[in-house]
């Protein structure tokens, strides 16, 4: 049964991207469990606006894990200890009474500070318009099954696409690789007969791209597959090598 | 051929092919080596045989090179890694359960780097080295000298504390270099991290035996 529960966090609190960060600790007490790890970061806002301190900034959006706005690295796991979920979809009841938890932002060269707990993920927007889309404009929606595509190439495309570009990966990475992201919108793509046409071009433009902004080399320790709260596999890297191999091989 | 120094995923491809490179030589090694336990003869003619002749030095001068590729490149990936980790570390360490030798094969990859420095010192340099700039001292008969340098414990502590180092790099290294090329996927992902496993044992083994033996046949 959910209770409530006393807290101590220690949070990442930095004025600006170029300002000198540290953490700070605060107490929280009678957190009701059944609550989301925002609302208890709401709570505290609302206490700190109370005291007339600044609140702690952090990103969120949709609040039901579909929006990939939401990020924080959570005792030491990306969106926290939960499986396969955002931070927004973890509960209180994945802690106890009396534990500290630290929160920090993720941290990559690609992903740099803006305030607090914020990172600026725009990278991932770059990468995505060098050629993560289709050219043409194919129109309305056409009826189902007009154009006959494999049951297993369609969920395999599906599953890629589940990406919200979150960039948890970058964050657990130890490179701080973006490649499960890249292998997930290049593969999504490449996977179905309307991307396929320009699956080559896009598969170079959007790795030359994200080496640009400075994201690592893959080193497959599957940190990101494990930590990703959408659960896109690593085998889509693969599928990426593949695509971007036989292109280049092709010139 | 730019792509394969300026791209993230042409450096690993040179990465793998290095690595895969490597991987044969070990098992040529291991089987050549394997003589050892059935004839110090044999062995001796093996060693004949990849001696002083154009065809040893060039086979030895690619091997050379792929040594080199691998080192370099893992020296260069690593730091590009590093500075795309950025300047701030995390404060509470990762808890991703992830694979151990995943995350240290550099640090595996320069101890077996020490290791191959020491492994070349005591037997190549005596054996094809000396041999080829004419020395007089250059061991004719390989075993004698094999024979003899395992003769010391410390020695053959050594060398299996350098195997079981190998053993960890192939268990992550052999389905990683697959991978990277793309010969991977749903099921075969599994399959190639079983075969790794496989061939990374069947290499610690092959190679264990022959210190050991050695060690207590003479």
């Amino acid at each position: 049964m959910d209770k409530n529960i006393n807290i101590k966090l220690r949070i990442w609190r930095q004025k600006g991207p170029k300002e000198k960060g540290a953490f700070e600790t605060y107490e929280l007490e009678n957190v009701y469990q059944g609550s989301s790890f925002l609302e208890m970061l709401d709570i505290l806002n609302n206490k700190l606006i109370c005291e007339g301190k600044e609140p702690v900034a952090f990103d969120h959006d949709c609040r039901e894990g579909i929006c990939g706005m939401c990020s924080l690295y959570i005792n030491g796991h990306p969106h926290g200890p939960d499986e396969d979920v955002t931070t927004c979809q973890l509960h209180m009841r994945k802690f106890n009474d009396g534990d500290t938890i630290t929160i920090e932002p993720w941290r990559s060269a690609g992903f740099p500070i803006i305030k607090d707990l914020m990172v600026d993920r725009s990278a991932f927007d770059k990468i995505i318009q060098a050629g993560g889309y289709v050219s043409v404009n194919t129109g309305g929606a056409p009826d189902a099954n007009t154009i006959p595509i494999e049951k297993d190439k369609a969920d395999a495309a599906m599953d890629a696409a589940a990406c919200i570009g979150c960039g948890a990966c970058v964050a657990a990475c130890k490179n701080g690789s973006a490649m499960l992201f890249v292998a997930a919108k290049v593969s999504h793509l490449a996977l179905l007969p309307q991307g396929r046409i320009e699956a080559a071009k896009r598969a170079k433009a959007m790795v030359a791209k994200m080496d640009e902004l400075g994201f690592g080399n893959c080193t497959n320790t599957g940190a990101c597959e494990i930590e990703c709260p959408k659960n896109i596999s690593i085998t889509n890297i693969a599928r990426l090598n593949r695509e971007f191999l036989k292109a280049k091989f092709k010139d | 051929m730019s792509w394969l120094i300026k791209s993230s995923i042409g450096r690993k491809f040179i990465m793998s092919i290095s690595g895969l490179f490597m991987i044969l030589f070990l098992l040529f090694h291991m089987s050549m080596n394997l003589a050892l336990v059935f004839s110090l003869e044999a062995y001796d003619k093996i060693c004949e045989l990849l001696g002083a002749n154009w065809y040893a030095i060039i086979g030895t001068l690619v091997l050379a090179a792929g040594f080199a590729v691998h080192i370099i490149y893992a020296i260069m990936l690593t730091l590009q890694n590093r500075k795309a980790r950025g300047k701030e570390r995390y404060e509470s360490s990762s808890k991703t359960p992830t694979q151990w030798s995943s995350k240290n094969m550099f640090i595996l990859g320069l101890s077996i780097l020490l290791f191959l420095i020491l492994h070349l010192y005591q037997l190549w340099y005596n054996m094809q080295f000396k041999e080829l700039i004419g020395d007089p001292t250059a061991v004719s008969k390989g075993s004698e000298l094999v024979v003899g340098l395992f003769q010391n414990s410390w020695v053959v502590l050594v060398y299996l504390a350098a195997f079981v180092l190998l053993w960890f790099h192939l268990t992550h290294g052999f389905w990683s270099a697959l991978h990277t090329i793309g010969w991977s996927n749903k099921v075969w992902l599994k399959r190639i991290k079983v075969i790794g496993n496989i061939f990374a044992t069947l290499i610690l083994i092959g190679f264990s035996i022959i210190p050991i033996y050695l060690h207590f046949a003479y």
